[in-house]
């Protein structure tokens, strides 16, 4: 019989000296010719910034390769140091940012390859539990448009908040939790 | 009772009472955060029963001991919580890591935004982490953490409490908790605990006290147990 998994509890407000006592929001080196950063901000229902979230990144390589085992094709390389995985707190202003390379893509649920993506949870008080989305690149229309999760959205509005905005090369995706413009979060 | 907004509805398939929904009125801070819309449904790919291997950085010896990380001794009733991560299949998750964090013995996190008038302990810091071994087993010595008072609702009082922050092996795994103590009075009137509607999966949370972990003279036991969401890694069909 299969043991009853454990409930989620808020990870509250006081979780910063725990899991942001140093800084892994850098996934690459600053020096890293491909190195992209990713921001945004978290917004709540009222529009307000919300200072006290946390925000995780996973990610697969430039190759398209999870460093795990479970990504068993050996014909595409793991790079050294690059773990896939990243946590950034949010600031006053309610600003969360990364230092990352763009993942290559990988497979779909059918075999297609899904567009390239960074799968992203958000903690904060007042969420129970974490929520889920995801990043999609601005520059992959063609990708993007038969992804099989992006294309399972049929409002149009909803799925363009999964996908980055281009800032003068820095990536931003503002994460709105509840409101006009809610991002779209995803069900495991 | 009328049916609450966001529970029962679209996006809550696996609502079965033993995840908390987002919208929980009484927990005020939900109703701004809680997300309205529908989820999506993800299909299982690589980018989720893959995940963060995030265990094999450095741990130090003594992160698994909140009461030696400082000069002195903390003050409060020093314990031993232990327990087994398992996963959705009942297998150890062995080699992840666990991070606490609590409040001290009077009910008061070291952090800057609590302004709850209780006094900080200069020997307690109430972070650590640790582990798990080839049994999935974590262990830490620390204090009992103190109840505290919040502005959630007239005199809401916080159960005694230590955060619990898990990675499992996949994506899917990923869990951030709370471990209660057997007995609290504060159970009741805690929306945060009372959000798990499920009675079974609410004692799911709440630690037992345990002989064989307690020490003679020095330090009361306890265990919690964790079973993760999600399986243990296996390769995917048609991945290729």
């Amino acid at each position: 019989m299969n043991p009853d998994p454990t409930p989620s509890q808020t990870v509250g407000p006081f979780f910063h000296d725990a899991l942001l006592d140093r800084d892994r929001s850098e996934l690459v080196s600053p020096d890293d010719p491909e190195a992209l950063e990713i921001v945004g901000t978290v917004y709540d229902g009222a529009g307000e910034v919300v200072p006290d979230a946390m925000v995780e990144i996973w990610q697969a390589n430039r190759a398209g390769r999870y460093n795990h085992p479970a990504d068993d094709r050996d014909d595409l390389p793991l790079d050294e140091g690059f773990s896939g995985f990243g946590r950034s707190g949010t600031d006053e202003n309610g600003g969360f940012s990364f230092l990352t390379v763009k993942p290559g893509s990988v497979p779909g649920p059918d075999g297609r390859l899904q567009a390239p993506h960074v799968m992203v949870s958000v903690f904060a008080r007042g969420l129970l539990k974490r929520l889920v989305t995801r990043i999609y690149f601005p520059d992959e229309e063609e990708a993007n448009a038969v992804d099989p999760v992006l294309s399972s959205i049929e409002d149009q509005e909803l799925r363009r908040t999964l996908i980055a905005r281009d800032e003068g090369g820095v990536l931003r995706l503002d994460i709105h939790l509840q409101g006009d413009g809610q991002t779209a979060f995803l069900e495991l | 009772m009328a049916q609450r907004k966001g529970e029962g509805t679209a996006g809550y398939l696996r609502d079965d009472g033993i995840q908390p929904p987002y919208l929980y009125p009484d927990y005020v801070a939900t109703r701004l955060r809680a997300p309205m819309k529908p989820l999506v449904i993800l299909p299982r790919t690589l980018s989720d029963i893959t995940g963060p291997a995030y265990g094999h950085g450095p741990t130090g010896e003594l992160d698994g001991d909140l009461t030696r990380q400082h000069s002195g001794e903390p003050l409060g009733e020093r314990i031993i919580v232990t327990g087994r991560v398992l996963d959705a299949d009942g297998r150890p998750v062995r080699g992840s890591l666990v991070e606490i964090w609590q409040a001290n013995a009077a009910g008061r996190y070291t952090h800057e935004n609590d302004r709850h008038p209780a006094p900080l302990d200069p020997n307690f810091s109430g972070a650590g982490r640790c582990l798990t071994d080839d049994e999935g087993r974590y262990r830490f010595v620390t204090i009992k953490p103190g109840a505290y008072p919040w502005k959630n609702h007239d005199n809401a009082w916080r159960p005694a409490h230590i955060h619990l922050s898990l990675f499992g092996s996949t994506f899917r795994s990923r869990l951030i908790t709370q471990m209660y103590f057997p007995g609290d009075p504060l159970f009741g009137q805690d929306p945060i605990f009372q959000s798990v509607r499920d009675e079974k999966a609410r004692r799911r949370m709440i630690s037992t006290f345990d002989l064989e972990t307690t020490q003679p003279e020095w330090a009361l036991g306890y265990r919690f147990d964790i079973v993760l969401e999600g399986r243990d890694a296996t390769p995917m069909e048609n991945h290729r």
